[in-house]
């Protein structure tokens, strides 16, 4: 058969893009394999909302600065030392200087959305969300003539030992390049993958059977797992990956962003059994959400009751489902189910533990509870005025970190050496840089960066220039 | 007995249209409120996080502060095939034109319009114009040589003046009693806000057509998810050439009772060059809106409001070009027919205003100044300060 495509990349979400786009510029051509129908195209980065920004001084939507050396020690703290400052400090100084080029395929930036201004110092916002950046790159791919085939999983790797050939589609057609780029996310759709991957707990449950998942169906991993049978390097534990709360209620995938439960930390939150398990007042939701995943998943059941009355309502933003409202709380933990005496225990003493202070939901307040373990340390306020509500919660899979090992060209690994034509991007070799925890938008900031170096990369191993170092 | 009873039939029927599609804008709006990834899209999004809830009055109020751009139709993570199949610009036009009925003065007239909004138009113009035709040919023949454009030969002005002007003023009559009634239910109390300030925004929105622009400057979307420009100056043109056109129609009553100069104006008098800029405006706009509109996307849309879409632009199209043809062949004989069939037109355009698309404008208006005005107020709800 007779090569005719210079570049394949699989997967269709925001690294693929980048990457197709790259390697397009780069003289390349390119064919584009997306597993899902259009209508579902981007995988998780239709999701998305923004772009974790390094900069030095205030730049079009983005306020004050955010040197590399403040990114660079909130990822060292988010991922607990699990990732490579090497390859972090990359991606942080790709971030300061990818959006003209963004900006030049049709994404355009926003302030921060109301509801996230913690985040308008550190955060770039896609105008429109993830799903109108990800059309702005179609239709730019598409206008410079990269070409996109829908509805086209991969099934295999076609490998001469370290050398990528090319793929079979899970039809049966096989599809020949001189390079390829690895884009078809992680395995978090893969509900046996991550049953196994998070095993049977001591209650003999099966925790990720109760897991939903925030994003698409179409990340099932399989690119992944036939690259760890090939003997592709991997790194990271399979059980981590980017694990929120989120409304019970949500559908099994692609709830996306609006299924959050912003109130946790302006009530308390019982477990099955009625009894709190962690500090809701720790700090700002929007820096504690990414724990509480991982805090529910660990409860029986994997469920959790998010309690609050009506002072607060107004003070968070709106969940997309009412919550279940009752005007006593032994009423409430009727409706929800719950052991109405142990939940009286609990949420007693609760409140009898709340401290005066001036509740002030803007600031970390000093509105705290005494004497009781595990203790609430910010906006503590008696849960004592109906109406009262509560939220059901379930783990949220964002995406998974397992992934294949890279350096700075992007390059998949065998043994400790880099593929000569084989390159991989986004969530499949996100965990380099994030083993754990998370910060939003270092997502994307990593999909874009290794997006990009894996196209130019691809198309310099296609075309056979020289191997561009650094991009 | 039957008839009324049809009325009565259609009256059900907008009101369980109206409860069921502001139903839908409080599904669709919860989602999007817990989402707000198009906040910067347009107004309507920011309107929205100023409430949890949307009534009856909220929905029509975000339904007309919506210019259908469509941006946060293809940048939605929630639409179909989604299962929450959110489609906020296709919801909005839906309760638009429930805000049309609603709000039409009388209310019969209204509905009638939102079923056939092109047939109506059509047939009130066409049927004026027949009746004018008659009452010529009762003189004589419509053909008639050597009377060098004297139009009140045909009808006398003060006849023209009584009949066009308790139309267009019966018009102006119902549409303002329609919106006050719209401002006064959507309006919600509040601590006064400078309003010159909010009132020369809002004017801006309106002349600008800023929510046309997508947030971006990149236009709105009609076919898919690309973006144009081209509605925004199709739309220009359509506004600014019946800007013109009043401009010139209002010049000609001054020139006609302040100095006493009647029609026919030369050529190049003002109000005769503003009636042709004006009526030039009016052939380019509405042609472009059409050809946009045969080409809209059916997502962004409501299918039942494409009569009454189409009825608006095809009178504009008309008045404008029997408007044309009048002033080139003005002199000839075929003058009274030309006549009677413009006059057919404006009738039609005067009668039809307060219930069909012209509309849209003074509830977009009325909306774009009391957003104006509440964005000046404090949010009361303090979701997004953490």
């Amino acid at each position: 058969m007779k090569i005719v495509i210079d570049v394949l990349v699989i997967g269709g979400g925001n690294a693929a893009l980048c990457a197709a786009l790259m390697a397009r510029e780069a003289g390349a051509s390119v064919l584009m394999l997306e597993a899902s129908p259009k209508a579902w195209r981007g995988g998780n980065s239709q999701h998305t909302r923004n772009l974790r920004c390094m900069h030095d001084a205030p730049q079009d939507v983005l306020v004050e600065a955010y040197p590399e050396e403040e990114y660079w020690q909130d990822l060292l703290k988010v991922t607990g030392g699990e990732t490579s400052e090497h390859l972090a400090r990359l991606v942080i100084r790709a971030s300061s200087n990818c959006r003209d080029w963004m900006r030049r395929h049709g994404v355009r930036f926003q302030p921060p959305l109301s509801g996230a201004l913690h985040v308008a110092r550190t955060n770039a916002f896609f105008m429109g969300g993830g799903k109108a950046l990800v059309n702005a790159y179609y239709r730019s791919a598409e206008a410079l003539g990269v070409k996109v085939r829908y509805d086209t999983p991969v099934a295999e790797i076609l490998l001469d030992q370290d050398r990528f050939v090319g793929v079979v589609t899970e039809a049966g057609e096989t599809i020949k390049a001189r390079a390829g780029v690895l884009a078809a996310g992680g395995f978090e759709s893969n509900r046996e993958w991550l049953r196994e991957a998070w095993g049977r707990n001591d209650r003999g449950e099966w925790p990720a059977d109760n897991f939903l998942i925030r994003g698409t169906r179409f990340n099932q991993g399989v690119l992944l797992k036939f690259m760890m049978n090939a003997g592709a390097d991997t790194i990271g534990d399979p059980s981590q990956g980017h694990c929120v709360a989120i409304d019970a209620r949500a559908p099994l995938y692609d709830g996306g962003i609006c299924t959050r439960i912003d109130c946790v930390s302006l009530g308390v939150v019982v477990n099955r059994d009625g009894e709190r398990f962690y500090d809701e007042g720790e700090d700002f939701w929007p820096k504690r959400y990414a724990i509480w995943g991982r805090l529910v998943a660990q409860q029986p059941d994997q469920i959790g009751y998010s309690i609050i009355d009506r002072k607060v309502v107004g003070r968070f933003m709106p969940p997309v489902f009412p919550g279940v409202t009752a005007d006593s709380l032994p009423e409430l933990a009727l409706k929800l189910g719950l052991p109405a005496d142990a939940f009286m225990h609990t949420l007693n003493r609760y409140n009898n533990a709340c401290q005066p202070g001036s509740f002030n939901h803007t600031i970390l307040d000093d509105c705290r509870t005494e004497g009781l373990a595990p203790a609430k340390t910010h906006w503590a306020l008696p849960i004592d005025t109906p109406p009262f509500y509560g939220y059901a919660l379930r783990p949220g899979i964002t995406f998974t970190y397992l992934s294949l090992k890279v350096d700075d060209t992007a390059a998949v690994r065998f043994a400790d050496k880099p593929s000569p034509n084989l390159f991989v991007a986004g969530e499949m070799m996100a965990g380099n840089v994030l083993g754990k925890g998370y910060t939003a938008g270092v997502g994307m900031s990593i999909g874009t960066a290794f997006g990009r170096i894996a196209g130019t990369q691809a198309a310099a191993a296609a075309l056979g220039t020289a191997n561009p170092r650094t991009v | 007995m039957a008839a009324i009873d049809n009325l009565m039939n259609l009256a059900a029927e907008a009101e369980s249209a109206l409860d069921a599609n502001v139903a839908e804008v409080d599904r669709i709006l919860h989602i999007c409120n817990a989402c707000r990834y198009c906040e910067t899209f347009c107004a309507v999004f920011p309107a929205m996080t100023r409430r949890l809830d949307f009534n009856v009055a909220d929905a029509h109020y975000l339904a007309n502060l919506c210019h259908n751009c469509s941006a946060c139709l293809y940048a939605c993570q929630y639409a179909a095939p989604h299962e929450f199949g959110v489609n906020v610009p296709k919801t909005l036009a839906q309760v638009r034109r429930d805000t049309y009925v609603e709000y039409a003065f009388p209310r019969v007239l209204g509905m009638l319009y939102r079923r056939n909004g092109l047939t109506v138009a059509m047939a009130v113009s066409l049927g004026v114009a027949a009746f004018l035709i008659g009452t010529i040919l009762l003189k004589g023949s419509v053909f008639v040589h050597g009377l060098e454009g004297e139009f009140y030969a045909i009808f006398p002005h003060n006849l023209l003046a009584v009949l066009f002007g308790s139309a267009f003023g019966f018009s102006i009559l119902a549409l303002s009693i329609g919106v006050a009634r719209f401002w006064r239910e959507v309006s919600e109390p509040g601590k006064p806000v400078p309003l010159p300030n909010a009132l020369g925004e809002a004017t801006r929105s309106v002349l600008t057509l800023k929510y046309l622009d997508g947030g971006h400057g990149d236009g709105c979307n009609n076919e898919d998810d690309a973006f144009t420009l081209w509605r925004r100056r199709f739309h220009h043109f359509t506004f600014y050439g019946f800007m013109l056109c009043f401009a010139s129609t209002s010049l000609a009553t001054l020139y006609h009772y302040l100095f006493a100069v009647e029609a026919p104006y030369p050529y190049l008098s003002l109000p005769v060059l503003l009636g042709t800029a004006g009526g030039i405006g009016l052939l380019i706009g509405p042609v472009g809106l059409f050809w946009l509109n045969l080409r809209r996307n059916p997502l962004q849309i409501d299918e039942a409001q494409r009569s009454m879409d189409r009825g608006f632009i095809a009178l504009l199209f008309f008045v404008s070009l029997t408007g044309l043809a009048l002033l080139v062949w003005r002199e000839s004989a075929a003058m009274p027919l030309l006549l009677a069939v413009h006059l057919g037109f404006v009738m039609g355009f005067f009668l039809t205003l307060p219930y069909g698309k012209f509309a849209h404008g003074i509830f977009r208006c009325a909306a774009l100044l009391k957003y104006a005005i509440e964005k000046r107020r404090p949010n009361p709800v303090q979701a997004g300060s953490e």
